[in-house]
Parts: structure tokens; C-alpha cells; sequence
């Protein structure tokens, strides 16, 4: 059905099950990415900072601080850098917020796009795939200082585990095991994942594991906030188990902090 | 040089129809009916894979009958359409009449101008915040338009389907009663030809607009299927719920 006004031309024919594929044939403009940038100074943007991951036993758990920076300034104490991908994985982001705001927007549609018109779930490798081609199509504007740094996780169906994947700004993807951490934080984050996290953990522990990591990130590294007593602010925790994706409600992250944050208090000790 | 022969645009449209109409009397029926707790979505459909109903954005559930190469085209092109649009814009600016609207376009142009009309007919359905604000597009295969009140039946026997259905629709029906009128609805030309037995839930297709998901399933999609037991329990718990449905099978 070439001649097709009411539907434009390209919707009727496109017969790709890629959002992305689609929208960089049709509108390309609307994509975060590919475009070329003039030269000159980036000024300052608002960067996303540190983000933790951890698998437990039968799911995986990511939480991201609320904080970003723009130089040494605080950007937002509220702004959310993990998110829902599909009903079984999750996605948090490090770097240049305005893209990778946009770059997480675009995976959740072409997700969605792909189970709707295919009728299945893409599989949690090929969802890792699609995640690493965008971070490499923004590769040109990684160059300029605008990167994005994803950390993906999900249920995996077929093994009946939660799994993990780091990426670099070429897109590279890399399987993680046990737990991960990327952001400005991430070292000292990972430092604490190391010594907290142990084998077969339950979601509650991994809960305190992934919380505790973010507090002592926030202690060493100032572009991550820590969880704010007085706004009340927790960090964004989502858990993926084989019943889906959820994000851990206020009220019960209220609890953990509380919890780390007395037995520090009670311990008196430097960390 | 060969003369052609001369044939009146009526006459070339009236043919279009027929042909189109032909092919959709040929199908089985699809019935879309609103109720409390949503929209309803059911076909009678065999396939486990070949679907006549499917979810296009959040709130905006498709229905088809006809053929399926043609519906399955206008469905993905129809989500294409609502994943941009939601996409560039926001969520909320994805409507069930912008999508009827480009959808009878469509219709409309290939019915005029192409060799031969699409041999579909579609059912365009919005859930709404209450049944007041639910809609239901019907577009048939010349690119008309309908705004349907509460339900519609579409497909072969349509009308026989339709009459029933009228018989039983009220506003507010829980979802398991308003099943069992699409069920007793899609089973009157089954009846009429002399088929024994009722339709089982394995030769049917549901899905259901369900209303208000971000506060009750923490989703903005909608559009769910139903599984065969969970269609027998519900069709269980619906015809012992409305008496009415008995008496309408009469």
C-alpha cells in the first residue's frame, strides 16, 4: 500500500520493529542523539551522578542518589536517575542529565514499541544490545563532554536470576556479576559493595547493602547526595524479581536509612 | 483502438462495497463492550498467535475483522503513529479520535484510489476515568467514522451480533457480566445456523481496557489479555450474576 495519505507513507511501509530504527528514517531530529555539534565551549550542564546495583537471590536491585551538579554547584537534590525500563529490568544513568533523561525516555518506548508490535518481550540480552547500540550513537556527543553512562539490570526468565550490564561511552557492553557500581561516586561505592555485599542475600538485606553504599559515597564524593532527613528524601531504589519490576516506597526506605544511620550514630566511628 | 467501457462512479463504488463487504461478512465477529471496570475486547478466534485485538498506546486498545494481512499492517502502523506522537509530545496527547481520524484517512484514500479497498473493518477503543468517558471508533473499510455509545459488534453476521447485544447492554456492568453478553452476543449467529454448544473460552480472544491502572497495577498501560481459565472464571462468575443473560439466549 504505497499510496497511503492519511497514514504517512513511511508509517504504512516501515516494517521495522525498532522505535529507534524507525523514528532515526522518519524524524530524526526527535532523537536525543546523532546530530553533529558546532564548535565552541559546553557550558556547564547538570550531571547525574552515582549509581548502585546488586543482584540478590532470585532478582537484582539498582538504587541511584537524588543529587546532580552542575560544577560545583548543586543542580537538584530531587532528580531521578533510575527508572523502570519494561516490566523486567531497570536502568539507571551517570552523566550529562538532559540526554541521558532523553536516552532512558527512548529505551522505555522502544521497548514497548517492540512488544507491542511483535507481541513478545525482547530478551534480556537483546535489550542490554539495544541499550548499548544508543549509548554508541551518542558516542559524537560523549566527544563534546556530553556522556551518558547506563547500568542495566533485569530478570532473566530463561535462567531465573537477576542480571547485570555495564557500558562504556562506545557502547561496549559488559556482564556484570555479584554487583556494580558507575557515577562519580562509584568508587567509593564499590569499595562498600565489596565488604557489604555477600552471596544469596535476600531483597531486604540487598535493600541495606545498596542503601549503606550510596551513604558512604555520599560521605566521600560530593557530587552524590546523601538521603535528606530534613526534605525527607530517599535515594530511587527499583527491585526486579520474576514478579516484575517495583519501585521501593518511601516509607520503607525511610526505615533502612534510619536504620544505617542510627547504628553509625550509636558506633560513633570515622565510617 | 479498444473502446472502454463506460461505467458510472456509482456504479464503480457501489462494486468497491460490495467486494469490500463480502470479504468482512466472511469472518467471524468481534465485540467490543464497555463496562464498570473497563473496556472488553472479544473475538472468536482460534489462532493463539494471529490476533484480531491488540494494545496500541496506554488507554487505546484495536479490534479487527477482515483480512488479516491488511489489519495487521493498519495496527502497527497505528502504533507507530501513537508511539511517536507519544513520544514526541507527551503520553496524555495520545487520543483514541486523532488515531480514528488518521485511521479512516487511510480508509478512505486506498477505498477511492487503489486497485482494491481494504476488506477490513476496525474498532478504535479508549478507556476513560469513568464509562461516561470511555469511546468506541468504528471505521469501516470506505473510511467512515462512527462514534459507537456503550458497545459494538463487527464482522460477519454483524447485525445479529449487534441486536443481542443491544438486548443486554447497560451502563455499569461489572467486567464478568458484560463478558457474558459479548459471549451470548457472539453466539447468536452459532445458535441461528444450529451449532451446538456455546463458545468455549479456547475459541475465543479477550482483552480488556482496564480502567484507572496507574493506581491499581502501578502501569499506564491498559490493555491486558485474558488467559482461557481466567475467561472460564469470569464467564463462571458473570452469567450467575445476570439473570438476564440466561433469558436473552432464548
Amino acid at each position: 500500500m504505497d499510496a497511503n495519505p492519511g497514514l504517512p507513507a513511511a508509517i504504512a511501509a516501515a516494517a521495522t520493529s525498532s522505535f529507534t530504527d524507525f523514528v532515526a528514517r522518519t524524524t530524526p531530529d526527535l532523537l536525543p542523539f546523532g546530530r553533529t555539534l558546532p564548535a565552541g565551549d559546553m557550558p556547564a550542564t547538570p550531571h547525574g551522578t552515582t549509581i548502585v546495583a546488586a543482584t540478590f537471590a532470585g532478582g537484582v536491585l539498582m538504587a541511584g542518589d537524588r543529587r546532580a551538579t552542575m560544577g560545583s554547584t548543586i543542580a537538584s537534590r530531587r532528580i531521578e536517575k533510575v527508572f523502570a525500563a519494561d516490566r523486567f529490568s531497570v536502568l539507571g544513568v551517570a552523566g550529562t542529565a538532559g540526554v541521558a533523561i532523553d536516552i532512558v525516555k527512548l529505551f522505555q518506548v522502544e521497548l514497548e514499541h517492540y512488544e507491542k508490535i511483535e507481541d513478545t518481550l525482547l530478551s534480556l540480552d537483546g535489550k542490554a544490545n539495544r541499550l548499548g547500540a544508543m549509548i554508541r550513537a551518542n558516542l559524537p556527543m560523549a566527544l563534546q563532554g556530553l556522556a551518558v553512562v547506563p547500568l542495566f539490570a533485569g530478570y532473566d526468565d530463561a535462567e531465573g536470576t537477576g542480571r547485570l550490564f555495564s557500558y562504556d561511552v562506545t557502547g561496549g557492553r559488559y556482564e556484570e556479576l555479584e554487583h556494580h557500581s558507575v557515577g562519580s561516586g562509584s568508587m567509593f561505592a564499590r569499595g562498600a559493595l565489596k565488604k557489604l555485599w555477600t552471596p544469596g542475600m535476600t531483597e531486604p538485606q540487598a535493600l541495606a547493602v545498596a542503601t549503606e553504599s550510596l551513604i558512604d559515597a555520599a560521605d566521600d564524593d560530593s557530587a552524590t547526595g546523601g538521603p535528606d532527613l530534613v526534605r525527607q528524601l530517599w535515594p530511587v531504589v527499583y527491585s526486579v524479581t520474576a514478579d516484575g519490576a517495583r519501585r521501593v516506597d518511601d516509607d520503607e526506605l525511610a526505615v533502612v536509612v534510619q536504620a544505617i544511620l542510627d547504628r553509625r550514630t550509636a558506633e560513633r566511628r570515622e565510617a | 483502438m479498444t473502446q472502454q467501457f463506460y461505467v458510472s462512479p456509482e456504479q464503480v463504488m457501489k462494486d468497491r462495497a460490495d467486494f469490500a463487504r463480502k470479504g468482512i461478512a466472511r469472518g467471524k465477529s468481534v465485540v467490543v463492550v464497555t463496562c464498570e471496570d473497563g473496556i472488553a475486547l472479544v473475538a472468536e478466534n482460534l489462532s493463539r498467535s494471529l490476533h484480531k485485538i491488540g494494545e496500541i498506546y496506554d488507554k487505546i486498545g484495536f479490534a479487527a475483522v477482515g483480512k488479516y494481512n491488511e489489519f495487521e499492517s493498519l495496527r502497527q502502523a497505528g502504533v507507530r503513529y501513537a508511539d511517536v506522537r507519544g513520544y514526541s509530545y507527551d503520553r496524555d496527547d495520545v487520543t483514541a479520535r486523532g488515531l480514528a481520524s488518521v485511521y479512516a484517512q487511510s480508509l478512505g484514500a486506498v477505498f477511492t484510489a487503489e486497485q482494491k479497498p481494504f476488506e477490513v473493518e476496525l474498532a478504535v477503543a479508549e478507556v476513560g476515568a469513568t464509562q461516561a468517558g470511555d469511546h468506541i471508533y468504528r471505521l469501516t473499510f470506505d473510511g467512515s467514522i462512527a462514534d459507537e455509545h456503550g458497545f459494538l459488534a463487527m464482522g460477519g453476521q454483524a447485525d445479529a451480533v449487534q441486536a443481542r447485544l443491544l438486548e443486554h447492554w447497560r451502563p455499569g456492568a461489572p467486567l464478568a457480566v458484560a463478558l457474558s453478553w459479548a459471549v451470548v452476543a457472539l453466539d447468536a449467529p452459532r445458535q441461528a445456523g444450529g451449532l451446538a454448544g456455546a463458545l468455549a473460552p479456547e475459541m475465543l480472544e479477550v482483552a480488556v481496557l482496564e480502567r484507572d491502572t496507574p493506581a491499581r497495577r502501578g502501569t499506564h498501560r491498559a490493555f491486558r489479555r485474558l488467559a482461557d481459565d481466567e475467561v472460564a472464571a469470569l464467564l463462571a462468575t458473570g452469567a450467575g450474576t445476570d439473570t438476564a443473560v440466561g433469558q436473552g439466549g432464548e
